[in-house]
């Protein structure tokens, strides 16, 4: 059991990396505390995987360190690491029985048979394989195999931590909430450092205490799932998780009757004083701003207050309905409960104060004291 | 009343396939079987003879012998063959230029026609000009393969396992490039050693193209005739006469077509039993008990 820390770690497949485009890792420093549930979500590509390989020691990082307790692993094999890893695809011997399979790891370092037998037997009980141990591996449905290569790192005593690379794709729907909610349970049991590699926000969130999501080589946030949904950091965050995702569109900063204002087309977004000086600060003159379809608030009738917006149209998903509609000319859209009445034609929407999220270069501009407390602190570090 | 009478003309369709097969297999295949149970004298004198020449066949001990020396060949041929093969595969580069240069490289021997195999090993082997001969001879081992049985047996086997492994190390090569990374991974995450790795992963998985590559050894090697013949003749005396040699001796040689037949159809029965026992046991080995 171990925490994991990467440290300015940074990886590219290129031999003479020159732009930052050429680097699926980019350099990031982050910890995966000690026994905790984590998941790495982040659409195909992101470097969910490479990131996960380095970790085991499949792969080498080009630059940085990963630590295992505070200790430099970078030069140890996966042999050596005593990590689990359980793969896309199950991984099973096809030759051998179940017993033989969760027993491979143990008796590659050489553990007597009768201890083999009592860990293979408890591992076998928690998995529910123990009718299963006289069996032929190869005759085992997906699940069953997938049980079996994650038994495969469970039955090794100490090990630093259990990472899971997109361990569900293969199984049916039905049996995956099933699954997953016995890698919970061995995670309660065992209390072992997890990480989950998903491009699923359903699984991850299910799964895991806190979610690092990625994005082009990068954690561009690391939150619990409330976090994710509620103060994306970045706007890919907003974009991807959530379902649909967050809002979108460009506002400018404008002076208008001598008064700061954050203008989208023809109409004026409210926002926070402290949030107009702080941009003002920032010099940021084009921002664009996020407001998750959840938070969107439909009015039932004319109010002045609300922008009045054109409804395009309206998708019923049984539990919900999502309303699509024009304001500004930008495409945008609002969840609704599945018994609010649905509105047509001109409606009149307004985006609460609270969740409208105001983003400069992609980042969130957080005004909360704290941050700003930081920034300051930093500026006063350059400034001397 | 009308009938309606009944359109068989698709039947027609098939009769393409039907002409195929019969040229290529079944008339061929009776007229052999016509032979074993005649016995010819001339195209126009002939008799019945019933099994008479199966008989005969059954306990000629020049037979006896051809077919003992025959199994021991394809035998020890395949002990050599399958794990040199697979020893090769093994090592063969999987990336970049090397890859295709070491395919290229083991490849040639299968190109080479076989009669051409037969003079390459009998130049090569000769003791005063042959490069391997007199080699041998230069360090001092009297080997001389046309006049000594044991020398003779080891250049044939020589000359099949440098002609035919590359055939396994290719059918195992391409077999284990199909096996996917994770395997390799997980091994290594498992701590497997290098021998847990090929004993579990790779050679499972090159189970099926062993199969494949074992049979066909085992076919062709039963019926070599081309390399031998050209080697050694079969000799010295008969020490390296196998089965299609013996066969083509009475058949052309001798022109005693009839027990000639009886012995190609024994041939022909032996090859299909013994294939057919390898390979049923094989799947049912491979069945989940």
């Amino acid at each position: 059991m171990a925490s994991i820390t990467l440290n300015a770690l940074a990886h590219t497949y290129t031999e003479n990396p020159t732009k930052p485009e050429d680097y699926a890792i980019r350099e990031m420093t982050h910890v995966w505390e000690q026994g905790g549930a984590f998941a790495l979500l982040g659409p195909s590509g992101c470097g969910k995987s490479t990131l996960l390989n380095i970790i085991s020691g499949l792969l080498k990082p080009s630059n940085g360190e990963v630590l295992f307790d505070g200790k430099r692993v970078n030069e140890l094999k996966p042999e050596e690491r005593n990590i689990a890893q359980v793969f896309q695809f199950p991984v099973i011997y096809d030759t051998m029985t179940v017993f033989d399979n969760l027993a491979f790891p143990l008796r590659n370092i050489g553990v007597p048979e009768h201890k083999i037998k009592s860990k293979v037997h408890e591992v076998a009980e928690i998995l529910e394989l123990s009718d299963q141990l006289k069996r032929k591996a190869k005759g085992l449905s997906a699940d069953q195999k997938q049980k079996v290569s994650m038994g495969r790192g469970l039955v090794r005593d100490n090990v630093s931590a259990i990472l899971f690379d997109e361990p569900l794709t293969v199984i049916d729907p039905q049996l995956k909430w099933k699954l997953r909610r016995k890698l919970k349970q061995i995670h309660e049991q065992f209390n072992i450092t997890m990480v989950y590699v998903t491009h699923d926000q359903l699984e991850a969130s299910t799964f895991a205490d806190k979610i690092a999501v990625m994005y082009n080589g990068q954690i561009v946030q690391f939150g619990t799932p409330r976090e994710l949904f509620e103060n994306p950091t970045h706007t890919f965050v907003g974009y991807f998780i959530g379902s649909p995702g967050m809002n979108f569109f460009e506002a400018t900063l404008e002076n208008r009757d001598q008064q700061d204002k954050l203008v989208f087309g023809k109409e004026e977004i409210s926002v926070s004083d402290a949030m107009l000086a702080r941009l003002k600060a920032m010099g940021a003159n084009k921002v664009k701003v996020g407001i998750r379809p959840e938070f969107v608030h439909v009015w039932d009738g004319k109010n002045n207050d609300a922008f009045a917006v054109e409804v395009d149209y309206v998708e019923d998903l049984g539990t919900y309905k999502i309303l699509s509609f024009i304001f500004q000319g930008q495409m945008m859209k609002a969840r609704l409960s599945e018994d609010q009445q649905v509105p047509s034609g001109q409606i009149y929407v307004s985006f609460p104060e609270q969740w409208t999220k105001i983003y400069v270069d992609e980042y969130l501009v957080d005004i909360t004291d704290s941050a700003i407390a930081v920034d300051q602190a930093q500026e006063i570090s350059h400034a001397n | 009343m009308q009938i309606k009478v009944e359109n068989n003309k698709a039947w027609f369709l098939v009769l393409p396939v039907f002409i195929i097969v019969a040229f290529s297999a079944i008339i061929p295949l009776m007229t052999v079987v016509n032979y074993s149970v005649q016995d010819i004298f001339d195209p126009y004198t002939r008799y019945f003879v019933g099994t008479e020449w199966f008989e005969q066949v059954m306990q000629d001990s020049r037979l006896h012998e051809a077919l003992i020396r025959q199994f021991i060949f394809s035998f020890t041929i395949l002990i050599i063959e399958v794990p040199l093969g697979i020893c090769v595969a093994l090592m063969m580069p999987t990336k970049g230029r090397g890859a295709s240069l070491a395919l290229i490289l083991v490849a040639i021997p299968l190109l080479i026609p076989w009669n051409v195999v037969g003079t390459i090993w009998q130049i090569f082997g000769r003791a005063d000009i042959g490069l391997f001969g007199a080699f041998m001879t230069n360090i001092g081992i009297d080997y001389n393969y046309s006049s000594n049985p044991i020398d003779a047996w080891l250049t044939v086997v020589l000359m099949d396992v440098w002609h035919w492994t590359p055939l396994i190390a290719l059918l195992c090569y391409s077999g284990l490039r199909s096996i996917p990374e994770v395997y390799y991974q997980a091994a290594r995450i498992d701590q497997a050693s290098r021998w847990a790795v090929f004993r579990y992963i790779q050679l499972p998985k090159l189970a099926n193209v062993l199969v494949i590559g074992m049979l066909l050894r085992f076919m062709d090697s039963f019926m070599i005739y081309t390399e031998p013949f050209v080697l050694t003749g079969g000799g010295p005396g008969t020490a390296t006469t196998f089965l299609s040699q013996s066969l083509v001796q009475q058949a052309i040689g001798q022109f005693d077509i009839g027990p000639a037949a009886a012995f190609s159809l024994v041939y022909f029965l032996i090859i299909l039993l013994v294939c057919w026992v390898f390979y049923t046991t094989i799947m049912n080995m491979q069945k989940d008990k």
